[in-house]
């Protein structure tokens, strides 16, 4: 079983590869979008990245689940997460650090959810569930 | 100009990898321009050309159900000129197929036509494809394969007779 440390750096390799940053750009407080400069479809290249590294499967939409907010209109009232949508966000997203965000909740701040640091506590459950 | 980048294939195994030949003849457009006096292939259409194999190779493993675009190229390495005259062999083998995607890896080698062994390497690149959401596509560009059509189709003429037979050896 690979300890935090290690899957932070095998994370970051990833991430370096992915998104054509420096390896000292990425820290586990890095946004992926807002520091490290990820698109839309880099999302998807670093699912791959991430599933052969760590020899896991990640289901579409499970690290990533950009579609939340996108079929239900009670989940954003006012540009602001409503608390059924935090409710939905808790439980889709076991592993994201959400109190900090709950405290203002601005739909437009959800991208600074997905840090370094939340891939690598993601990954160390998967990686949990597969050895149990 | 067909914006076809590979003349046929040589070996295809449905879902693995795929090897194309391309032949490259003086009388092509490009080589007037790019560079007058000094032809050379551009590279990044020796990248379309992996594209193009890689992305029939993709397309190919869903029976061509799905719009397979070029989504990303991560790297690229050029590593010598290519010039009039040479044959380029493209190799791409598949790393990652998902329903989203895949992501292949390919090399083009470079040789003078006739001589023996694998050639020259050219160019790695890494590819990666995204499926075009099913739904959303549909509603814009309706039922039609628009990737998979023209030109492309002419290619995918060579695949059947190569999927039955064991690869070819390389030289």
């Amino acid at each position: 079983m690979p300890t935090r440390d290690e899957i932070f750096a095998k994370v970051s390799e990833t991430l370096v590869e992915a998104l054509n940053v420096d390896a000292d750009e990425v820290k586990p407080e890095s946004t992926l979008q807002g520091d490290l400069g990820a698109e839309s479809i880099d999302f998807l290249d670093i699912v791959f990245r991430l599933e052969r590294e760590f020899g896991i499967k990640i289901p579409r939409g499970e690290l990533f689940p950009e579609s939340i907010f996108q079929g239900d209109p009670d989940f954003v009232a006012n540009g602001k997460v409503t608390e059924k949508g935090l409710a939905e966000l808790r439980a889709r997203m076991p592993f994201a650090e959400l109190d900090e965000f709950e405290k203002d909740p601005q739909v437009m701040k959800i991208g600074e959810l997905f840090t370094v640091e939340l891939i690598t506590r993601y990954i160390e459950i998967k990686v949990k569930e597969g050895a149990n | 100009m067909r914006w076809v980048w590979i003349d046929r294939f040589l070996d295809f195994q449905k879902g693995k990898s795929a090897r194309a030949l391309k032949n490259l003849s003086l009388a092509e457009e490009y080589f007037a321009d790019h560079f007058p006096g000094y032809p050379v292939m551009p590279g990044p259409l020796m990248v379309e050309g992996l594209a193009q194999t890689g992305g029939i190779l993709v397309g190919h493993a869903n029976d061509f159900k799905e719009k397979v675009v070029l989504a990303k190229v991560p790297y690229a390495r050029f590593h010598r000129d290519v010039r009039p005259g040479e044959q380029l062999i493209y190799d791409v083998r598949v790393t990652s197929l998902r329903e989203e995607g895949a992501v292949v890896e390919g090399k083009v080698h470079c040789r003078t036509p006739g001589s023996t062994g694998p050639g020259e390497l050219a160019v790695e690149a890494e590819i990666f494809f995204a499926h075009l959401d099913q739904a959303r596509s549909k509603a814009i560009f309706g039922d039609r394969n628009f990737v998979f059509s023209g030109d492309l189709k002419l290619l995918m003429q060579h695949i059947l007779p190569l999927t039955d037979k064991q690869p070819d050896k390389p030289g």
